[in-house]
């Protein structure tokens, strides 16, 4: 697992309060595990604060599944 | 009831009179507190009066930047952020044909906008605590308008919308927004007003009397308590009854 996924992982189960095993890669943040909007914008912002980087509000529309959050984030860091 | 033990509060025009107030009273129910303002010399004197929980940081408002940095500075001198009360404010009176444009915009960035950066940099840490108390001093003229003051009660009318606003973004996570809406306060304005000037506003007050920074205080302490974790939105009017909203 890389450590961008690993990572990831860690911020959304401590954030969401969910089962680290449901949170794969294709899972939506919404639809499979319960965030609201405004869950999805603390995400975002907790993102940005663990890999110290900028995600636009035009790409944090587009982060809507954990795969998705690991995609931008390896491609913005790596 | 209404403990603020154990609770940390950014008060900002602490150096004024109603900010002196709600600062002393915040402190008095057990909050450890930091106090922000321009003048660094009667910050070193209100923090020495006070005593132990207190912290002063020195801000200009008109400085985007520092006012960004200011709650993040005070969580991290208190060790947490629970309460945040925007006071601060000026007043550049006119009527507003001869209105600068200045005038207009000072008193905007000051009142409104510096209340739109402070809660913007507090909630970050008030989500995550899934606690939090935001308090914006707004004022009975931001309802009910006063010739001469038109950039002044625009930004306290501003200042009620955007906590609504606010208020309802983040009610479920715990987080309040609130305004208390002082009426006519003493202070050393009012004190050098003459017998028929003072006259002439106490008709319109069925209290009769002005109100004092206490009278505020103990308002801001109501809202910034666990008590009122269901009053949301809202704008406590304390005015001695001059307007009834």
């Amino acid at each position: 697992m890389s450590d961008v996924l690993a990572r990831v992982k860690k911020i959304v189960v401590e954030h969401l309060d969910v089962e680290e095993d449901k949170v794969t890669e294709s899972a939506s943040f919404i639809d499979d595990l319960g965030a609201d909007s405004l869950d999805n914008v603390e995400l975002v912002m907790a993102f940005e604060e663990e890999f110290d980087i900028e995600i636009p509000d035009d790409a944090a529309e587009h982060i809507q599944t954990v795969g998705a959050a690991v995609k931008f984030i390896s491609e913005k860091t790596g | 009831m209404f403990s603020l033990e154990g609770k940390t509060a950014l008060v900002t025009g602490a150096t004024g009179g109603i900010g002196g107030a709600i600062a002393r009273t915040l402190h008095a129910q057990g909050a450890t507190v930091t106090i922000s303002g321009t003048r660094q010399e009667k910050l070193d004197e209100l923090k020495a009066e006070l005593g132990e929980r207190v912290h002063a940081i020195a801000c200009n408002l008109d400085d985007g930047e520092a006012v960004d940095a200011l709650p993040k500075q005070a969580a991290e001198a208190m060790g947490g952020l629970d309460i945040l009360v925007a006071n601060a404010g000026i007043t550049k009176d006119g009527l507003l044909m001869r209105m600068k444009d200045e005038d207009w915009q000072q008193v905007l960035k000051i009142n409104l906008e510096s209340y739109f950066r402070l809660s913007r940099a507090a909630l970050r840490g008030m989500m995550k605590a899934r606690h939090g108390r935001i308090i914006g001093i707004t004022s009975v003229v931001g309802v009910m308008g006063n010739p001469g003051q038109a950039n002044y009660c625009a930004s306290k009318a501003g200042m009620i919308g955007f906590t609504k606003s606010l208020a309802q973004e983040v009610a479920a996570r715990g987080v309040t927004a609130n305004c208390v809406a002082p009426g006519f306060i003493a202070s050393p304005m009012t004190d050098a007003l003459n017998d028929q000037q003072r006259e002439a506003i106490l008709s319109k007050i069925p209290a009769n009397d002005l109100g004092s920074g206490e009278d505020i205080a103990a308002a801001v302490a109501y809202l910034a308590s666990d008590e009122a974790h269901y009053v949301t939105g809202q704008t406590l009017h304390v005015n001695g009854g001059m307007a009834m909203i």
